[in-house]
């Protein structure tokens, strides 16, 4: 039997194309949704909270990754990150533009007053801008640019975005927390095994290279 | 050959078209109209109730969609997404069904639903409804003022409050199992707010029995104040001296106050109420003071700090 823990590069390429088109899933619902009529009676915030929801899911998603390969050994799952990253900023950008376009129509005092009063944009804004320099980093261009450990560092934003947008949907909510709840409790235990990973000195991270 | 010669069929004994696309109606007409003859009166959503009579002028703004009023809803008894209720509601009994009134009056007294449907005559009025999370909607009530109700009671002197209580019932309204509010909902108006003719208990809406979704049997409509204030499903009314405390004075006190009159100028603390979302349109409007009732009800408030009072 083939192991999982090496694959080749063929392979790894149609795991990515898999990736491409499962991420794409929530955008065609809500396409479909739209085309359909189906968006309900308040179609904006029906976009907004999907967008949303499926940025934070992507990103938990996303952050399983690297514990996933120190348990199992699949180093290949390393280079699905790039993509499904890639996609936490679309779902991001999207939800960002749902509200500057959709909800808030460019008035720009009214979103300028939102980022200085509303403690949940004023956490979620600033965790969206941190995504735009990950963005941009994100080929092998710039890993070679910045070196490996350089951008390393960069890209451990990561974890402060992650928790922002987390703490962004809590206090959005009105009094079900539920969902929130779920998103902060999974986010704690994918940090926290990183935590734990770091205290015991096991910490090697996977410098990236070109590839 | 012998032809066969249809008889021409008289126009009149033609359905229109739109009567006979509109599924509802039909079904609402055939099934309610067999039915009708076994129950003591109307039931049924979708059910059309009679007499009513149109007391409200008309406002300038359009009426919403049937289906975004009857889809698009907090009741969180039946769970806290919009889509919830409509979807959850069934298994609400709307009878039999009686409110209690009781507490600072001389004539205490456990009403019938079918006596309260025949109470007073039933007006049609069209109210804006303005919700906390800053969007609204134009609904077409059915109902008439709670004066009505309260004035037969005889409130005491006492009597400087009134509170709403609604349905407690776990199997019914599967959203209480969880405790999201403190049940039962509990809600309350001043007395003069209470007996302000703008404030109506309502039975439908769109010249129907009020949907289960929307607080049937019946509920209260407080135009000028936050759609929360407007509490469904009552079973009992209770005049007091005290100032209630409400459910969601209880769940979030820096977050909703006894009053919640509608009022841009006062924010809620986590997001604006400047503007707000008509359910339809695109583009947000400004939030008017009393939610456009100024004129009616601002004098009930003179002398009031409105942000401390919020």
């Amino acid at each position: 039997m083939r192991s999982f823990k090496t694959l080749d590069n063929k392979t790894i390429a149609w795991i990515k194309i898999g990736v491409f088109l499962l991420a794409l899933i929530p955008l065609f619902n809500l396409g479909i949704a739209a085309y359909l009529d189906r968006l309900g009676a308040n179609p904006i915030e029906k976009i907004t909270r999907s967008t949303g929801y499926w940025t934070l899911t992507l990103l938990l998603i996303l952050l399983t990754i690297t514990p996933l390969r120190k348990f199992s050994g699949w180093n290949w799952l390393m280079r699905s990150r790039r993509i499904l990253g890639l996609f936490v900023f679309f779902y991001a950008s999207l939800h960002f533009l749902t509200y500057l376009v959709l909800d808030q129509f460019f008035d720009w005092t009214s979103i300028l007053n939102d980022i200085v009063k509303r403690p949940y944009i004023t956490v979620g804004f600033p965790a969206f801008i941190l995504l735009i320099p990950l963005a941009i980093t994100s080929n092998n261009r710039m890993i070679k640019l910045l070196g490996g450990k350089r951008w390393l560092l960069l890209h451990r934003l990561t974890y402060i975005i992650a928790i922002g947008g987390v703490v962004h949907y809590w206090w959005l909510v009105k009094k079900d927390i539920t969902n929130p709840l779920i998103f902060a409790l999974l986010l704690s235990l994918l940090l926290g095994i990183r935590l734990i990973y770091c205290l015991r000195g096991l910490n090697r991270p996977l410098i990236p290279r070109k590839r | 050959m012998k032809q066969y010669k249809s008889t021409p069929i008289k126009s009149s004994e033609i359905t229109p078209p739109a009567l006979f696309f509109d599924r509802r109606r039909f079904m609402q007409l055939t099934v309610g109209a067999s039915l009708s003859g076994l129950l003591p009166s109307s039931v049924f959503a979708g059910e059309q109730l009679a007499n009513v009579k149109k007391t409200t002028e008309a406002l300038s703004d359009k009426l919403t969609a049937y289906k975004d009023i009857t889809t698009y809803n907090n009741f969180y008894e039946f769970g806290t997404n919009k889509e919830d209720p409509a979807q959850n509601a069934g298994s609400l009994k709307t009878r039999p069904w009686t409110i209690t009134v009781e507490g600072e009056v001389n004539k205490a007294k456990v009403f019938d639903i079918e006596e309260l449907l025949k109470l007073a005559p039933l007006e049609e009025r069209v109210y804006r409804l303005r919700c906390v999370e800053a969007w609204s909607m134009v609904i077409p009530w059915v109902g008439y003022s709670l004066a009505e109700l309260l004035k037969r009671v005889e409130p005491t002197s006492k009597a400087k409050y009134v509170e709403f209580v609604s349905l407690e019932d776990h199997e019914q309204m599967p959203g209480q199992k969880s405790a999201t509010l403190d049940w039962p909902y509990r809600e309350g108006l001043r007395i003069d707010e209470a007996m302000h003719p703008l404030t109506i208990l309502a039975v439908g809406l769109y010249g129907e029995v009020m949907p289960k979704q929307n607080g049937a049997p019946i509920r209260l409509v407080v135009p000028w104040k936050y759609g929360y204030k407007s509490a469904k499903s009552i079973v009992k009314i209770r005049l007091v001296e005290e100032q209630p405390v409400t459910s969601w004075m209880k769940a979030g006190p820096s977050e909703y106050g006894f009053y919640s009159n509608v009022n841009p100028a006062v924010d809620h603390p986590r997001w604006t109420q400047a503007k707000e979302r008509r359910i339809g349109e695109f583009l947000k409007r400004p939030t008017l003071p009393f939610n456009g009732y100024a004129d009616q009800v601002a004098q009930l408030y003179s002398g009031m700090d409105l942000i401390k009072n919020f």
